[in-house]
Parts: C-alpha cells; sequence; structure tokens
C-alpha cells in the first residue's frame, strides 16, 4: 500500500520564551537560558493507510510532541508533515479535520462546563459533517459506537469515570470521521482494569472505521499490542522502526533493547530470578545533546566512533530501519532471553 | 446526583448552607427590589421639586408633614422625604454601580483574555497599562476624570469603569493565561475550531467564576466610589441625589442634632455594601477549591 502520512525531515524546536527584559539581560551576558530544546530532530517517518504505528520512548523523548506535530497542534519548526499528499498545518494553523487525537488525560482534555454531547457534537456542526437539528442523533450514533449510554449526552465531564470520560473523549475524535486518529498515552491515566476495555475498544474502532492510527506510549507491552510498526524514539530521533514483530523479537539497536530488558515481567519462568536491566546512566539533558550517537554515554556497545559521528539511519531489511553503528553487531549476539519482552496487558 | 446535576443547581445547594451569605442575598434582593419599585413605595417623589415644600425641611422622624403624612425617617434641609429619597437614591446607586461593573467586566474581560491569548506586543501593551493604572488609587482617577468629563450619570459611570476595568483585565488575564495551556482548548484548537468560537464557548465559560467573584467586590467598590464622589461634590446633579449626596447634605447639620439626615442613608448605604460583599464572600469561597470542605 501506499504512503499516507508522510513525515519529512521534521524537527521541533521549543526556544525558552524570554521576556523584553530577559532578552535586554541575556544581550549583556547576563545568566539567561537562550538555548532551544530541540524535541523533535530530524524525523522522517511514513504510515500506509489503515496501519497503526506505534511510538515509543523514554519520557521527555518527545514522542508526544511528535504526535501532536502529526496532529496539527504544533507546526514543525522545519520539515513537512503530508496527509495524503496535502499538508496538515499552512502558516501555523491546522488546516484539514482529517486527523483527530486522542489525548492522554480524560480528566483535563474535556471541557469541565460543557456537557459531553455538546463537546462531542461542537466540532462536527463547525465543520458541517451534521446540523444543528440533527446533532443529537449523530452524537447518539457516536455514543453507541464507544459504549456510552446515549442518555448520558447531557452530563458533565465530571459525573463520569476516568474510563468513561475518555470513552467521550474518543467520540469527540471519531465524529469528526477522521482519516487518521493520533493517541497519545490515550491509557495511561486509566486503571489497569479499564485499560484493556479502552485498547479493545480502540482495536474494534481503528478496524471498523479503517482507521490509520499514531499510538503513542511508553507501555512496549501496549504498543506491542496495537501495533503493525514500532518507531522507538530516543531524545528526539527515531533509533529504530520496524515491524513490531521483528523488532521485539530482535531489535537492531542497544537502546531498543534495553527498553525491552527494563520491562517487568508478569508471567515468569519455572526457575527464573526476578531481575531488570535498568539503563545505566541519565537521559542526558535536550538542551546539550552528547556530540556523535545521542545514546553513546549509556550503551554498552559504544566505540571510539559513536561519540564522534551521528549515525545515519540505515536499512537493516525491506521494512526495518535502525540509526546505529553497530547494529549488524547487536543483531548477531541478540541473546534470546531479552526479547521475550511479556504482554502484560493483553487484553482479551 | 439527580438534584445536583448542573454546575448552577450544586452552586445554589452549597450557596444556601452558609445562612449568613443567605440573609444577606436576601437583604440585597430587597433593596434592588425596594430601587426598582422606589416609585411605587415611596410616599413622595423626592425628585419632584413641585412636590417640596421647605417648610417641612429638617423635620426629626415621625413629623407630619404639609403633604399629610409621616415622615419616617425625617426630612432632608430641602424638605424631601428622607425615606423617599433614600429609596430612590439607592436606585441610582445600584444603577450606577451595577452599570459600572457590567461595563468594566464587559471591557476589563476582553482586553485580559485578548492579551492572555493573543501574547507578544499586545500581550505586554495591554499587561503593562493595567499595571501601570493599578498602580494609583482607583479614587484619585475617577475623581480626577469626573472633574474632566463632568457631571452627569454616564460621566460618573465612565469614570468609574476607567477606574476599575484594571481589575477585571488583571483577573481575566491570570485565568486566561491558565486555561489556555489546559488539554481541553488544545482539543478544540486541534480539532480545529475557530478561535472565535475557541474563546466563546471553551475559554471564557471557564474564565467566568474568579470574575463573577470580582465582580461581585468591584460592583459594591463602585457604589461605595459613586457615594465617595457625591459626596464630595462632583458625581450627580443636586435635584437627583444619590445617598453619597444626601449623606452630604446632612453633613453640617450632623453637630446640630439632626443625625438622621445623614445617619439613615449612611445606614442604608452600608447595608447595601455589606450585603452584596458577604454574597461576594460566599461566592468567592466556593469558587476556591481550597477553602472547600
Amino acid at each position: 500500500m501506499s504512503v499516507f502520512l508522510n513525515i519529512d525531515n521534521v524537527s521541533r524546536l521549543f526556544g525558552p520564551n524570554l521576556s523584553t527584559g530577559e532578552k535586554i539581560a541575556a544581550k549583556l551576558g547576563g545568566n539567561v537560558e537562550t538555548r532551544a530544546v530541540r524535541a523533535v530532530s530530524e524525523v522522517s517517518l511514513t504510515v500506509r493507510r489503515g496501519e497503526t504505528l506505534g511510538l515509543v520512548g523514554e519520557s521527555g523523548c518527545g514522542k508526544s510532541t511528535l504526535g501532536r506535530l502529526i496532529a496539527g497542534i504544533l507546526p514543525p519548526t522545519s520539515g513537512s508533515i503530508l496527509l495524503d499528499g496535502t499538508p496538515v498545518m499552512v502558516d501555523g494553523r491546522k488546516v484539514t479535520t482529517r486527523v483527530q487525537t486522542v489525548f492522554q488525560d480524560p480528566f483535563a482534555s474535556l471541557d469541565p462546563r460543557m456537557k459531553v454531547g455538546d463537546t462531542v457534537s461542537e466540532g462536527p456542526i463547525a465543520h458541517g459533517l451534521t446540523t444543528k437539528s440533527d446533532a443529537q442523533g449523530y452524537v447518539a450514533n457516536w455514543f453507541e459506537r464507544v459504549g456510552l449510554d446515549p442518555v448520558w449526552v447531557d452530563r458533565y465531564p465530571h459525573q463520569f469515570s476516568g474510563g468513561q470520560r475518555q470513552r467521550v473523549a474518543i467520540a469527540r475524535a471519531l465524529a469528526m470521521q477522521p482519516d487518521v486518529l493520533i493517541c497519545d498515552e490515550p491509557v495511561a491515566s486509566l486503571d489497569v482494569s479499564i485499560q484493556a476495555q479502552i485498547i479493545n475498544l480502540f482495536l474494534e474502532l481503528t478496524c471498523d472505521l479503517d482507521l490509520t492510527c499514531v499510538f503513542i506510549s511508553h507501555d512496549l507491552s501496549l504498543i506491542r499490542h496495537v501495533s503493525d510498526r514500532v518507531a522507538v524514539m530516543y531524545l528526539g530521533r527515531i533509533v529504530e522502526l520496524g515491524p513490531v514483530d521483528q523488532v521485539f523479537a530482535a531489535s537492531a539497536h542497544p537502546y531498543t533493547a534495553a527498553l525491552f530488558g527494563s520491562v517487568p515481567k508478569l508471567v515468569l519462568d519455572a526457575d527464573e530470578l526476578v531481575h531488570f536491566d535498568t539503563i545505566e546512566g541519565e537521559v542526558p539533558s535536550p538542551l546539550s545533546p552528547p556530540p556523535g550517537c545521542y545514546y553513546h554515554p549509556r550503551c554498552p556497545c559504544a566505540t571510539d566512533i559513536c561519540a564522534t559521528t551521528q549515525p545515519e539511519t540505515q536499512t537493516v531489511s525491506e521494512l526495518r530501519a535502525v540509526a546505529c553503528h553497530h547494529f549488524k553487531a547487536v543483531l548477531a549476539d541478540k541473546d534470546p532471553d531479552l526479547t521475550s519482552a511479556s504482554t502484560s496487558v493483553s487484553a482479551r | 446526583m439527580s438534584t445536583a446535576n448542573t454546575p448552577l443547581r450544586r452552586f445554589w445547594a452549597e450557596f444556601r448552607e452558609n445562612k449568613v451569605a443567605l440573609v444577606a442575598l436576601v437583604v440585597v434582593a430587597l433593596m434592588i427590589l425596594l430601587a426598582v419599585f422606589a416609585s411605587v413605595v415611596s410616599p413622595q417623589n423626592p425628585y419632584d421639586l413641585a412636590n417640596l415644600s421647605l417648610m417641612d425641611s429638617r423635620r426629626p422622624p415621625g413629623f407630619v408633614g404639609s403633604g399629610g403624612y409621616t415622615h419616617i425617617l425625617g426630612t432632608d434641609p430641602q424638605g424631601r422625604d428622607l425615606l423617599s429619597a433614600i429609596f430612590y437614591g439607592l436606585r441610582i446607586s445600584i444603577q450606577i454601580g451595577l452599570a459600572a461593573g457590567f461595563v468594566s467586566l464587559t471591557i476589563g474581560t476582553t482586553l485580559g483574555i485578548l492579551a492572555a491569548y493573543v501574547g507578544g506586543r499586545i500581550e505586554a501593551l495591554i499587561m503593562r497599562l493595567v499595571d501601570l493604572q493599578l498602580s494609583f488609587p482607583a479614587i484619585l482617577l475617577a475623581l480626577v476624570i469626573v472633574a474632566l468629563l463632568g457631571q452627569g450619570k454616564a460621566q460618573l459611570i465612565g469614570a468609574l469603569v476607567v477606574a476599575q476595568y484594571a481589575y477585571f483585565a488583571r483577573t481575566a488575564y491570570g485565568a486566561a493565561k491558565a486555561e489556555r495551556g489546559k488539554d481541553y482548548v488544545e482539543a478544540a484548537l486541534a480539532t480545529p475550531l475557530s478561535t472565535r468560537l475557541v474563546v466563546m464557548r471553551h475559554l471564557l465559560p471557564n474564565c467566568m467564576p474568579p470574575l463573577i467573584v470580582v465582580a461581585t467586590v468591584q460592583i459594591a467598590n463602585s457604589i461605595s466610589l459613586e457615594a465617595t464622589l457625591s459626596f464630595l461634590g462632583l458625581g450627580l446633579p443636586v435635584t437627583e441625589p444619590s445617598l453619597g449626596m444626601l449623606i452630604s447634605n446632612g453633613f453640617p447639620y450632623m453637630m446640630s442634632g439632626r443625625y438622621w439626615i445623614s445617619v439613615y442613608p449612611g445606614v442604608a448605604l452600608i447595608i447595601l455594601i455589606v450585603g452584596i460583599n458577604l454574597v461576594g464572600d460566599q461566592v468567592r469561597d466556593q469558587f476556591n477549591p481550597r477553602l472547600r470542605k
């Protein structure tokens, strides 16, 4: 299938928001932070129609920022994001309704002073997907699809539980009849028991509505469960990209391998001892990333070249890419134990 | 849940629990009713000079005047029935207080939200202006403007608005700045909805609670500012005395035993302002989650 969502060499910098006084102070040599954070750095990705791409990485690696760039909430500093050949944003304004977002925290993403029915219907009314007089039936239909009772349309968000609120947020996104759904950690703030229900709902709806999905999470087992392909991010860059089963079976980047190694397991083998291989060291400050490969200060495979040269993205196989100087060695001595990441949240 | 399904109903249920605020609300409502129906409940029209007789001036409470009825609270130096003058004075005070309050609320909120939403130079310009203005006492500013504009209701309201919009702008700015960064605003923008829709349907309603609190306090403030200006002789024409002017009229007679001319309008003014402030306090407490039980 052809490319549907094309993310081409996208970067996003967050400069410090300096007041006039701070700007003057900076000019006079005052101790003011003027460096910009490179939240997303030269990311290129393509997503095919109907595919679910998992985006995974530690906190602060830029996965949420990348999601917001794709969703048209933030304009990229450079690079382009094209959906079906047309840009998502023009001059800092979102120009398409074909990409919609489900946010992480349903307690924050719903307007507390608006009835949930109005929250769901206002977008479709504003964009002519339904009319004011037909809105009731339209909303009721979407409420049913996400498993909510349509009689609740007149309630306020505070009258719902977390899982129900997230269903409302999903209904709001889907009522815009999008082609692409960005899910920014949609279950991270929910109870484990509710997580499974919401994930199942996602799988069902993306399949029924033929949605293309970018699923952002730090939960590896969840990503494995929902995605077709996975992109692993570290400090604003994509370090590994490939079909989810291949990446999980044999990761080509040492960072991916280390991430898998640090996952707690729900089911242990008969004589297995509980042991986590945590990643050594801290994530470097994105204000001053290390030279060469960003991961080299923490990488067990690092050599001299890693400290000086930024690794190019290289093709491992037809569908896989990795940004590591030593990926061949990493793949070669794959310890099979490391790759069997458990599925702790397996729905159904 | 069924009895508390709207924010407004929950608000009212909680408000009712504070008996003091409830009594204050009733008193304020009563005073507003008296002011609205002043011409019906007053024994005399104090603004109609033909009705007034100088023979009746400065009479003590309980005096039966030439009109044939009892002046329950006495009369003022122009021979006005004080009770009627107070009702009419209340009308003026409440009119001006509400008008000034709502106009400053509208202007201040618009400026504050504009500053918070647009940011950059406009934000800096508006907010520095507001800061500058807040560094002057409101009464001073109002005095200067009334002196410049001259007498009259519209001029007075204008002066009060100029003196007070900054409080609303500051509050609206703070609230809008906080709400602007929240996910639900982002979600609305990501739909995408037009700026107008996002501001009017999401940002503004969520900025209202603190603004309502400031509004109740500022309406009381407008009323007392107006009374102060009138007391100083800078408010309305002498033929239409507001509460402040009634107090001012009686002031020279305070020491000669004719206390009622100043005291009764003063009492009316105090009851009104204290009433509004008590209601405002309760509203503020209810909007402040930290003070909630």
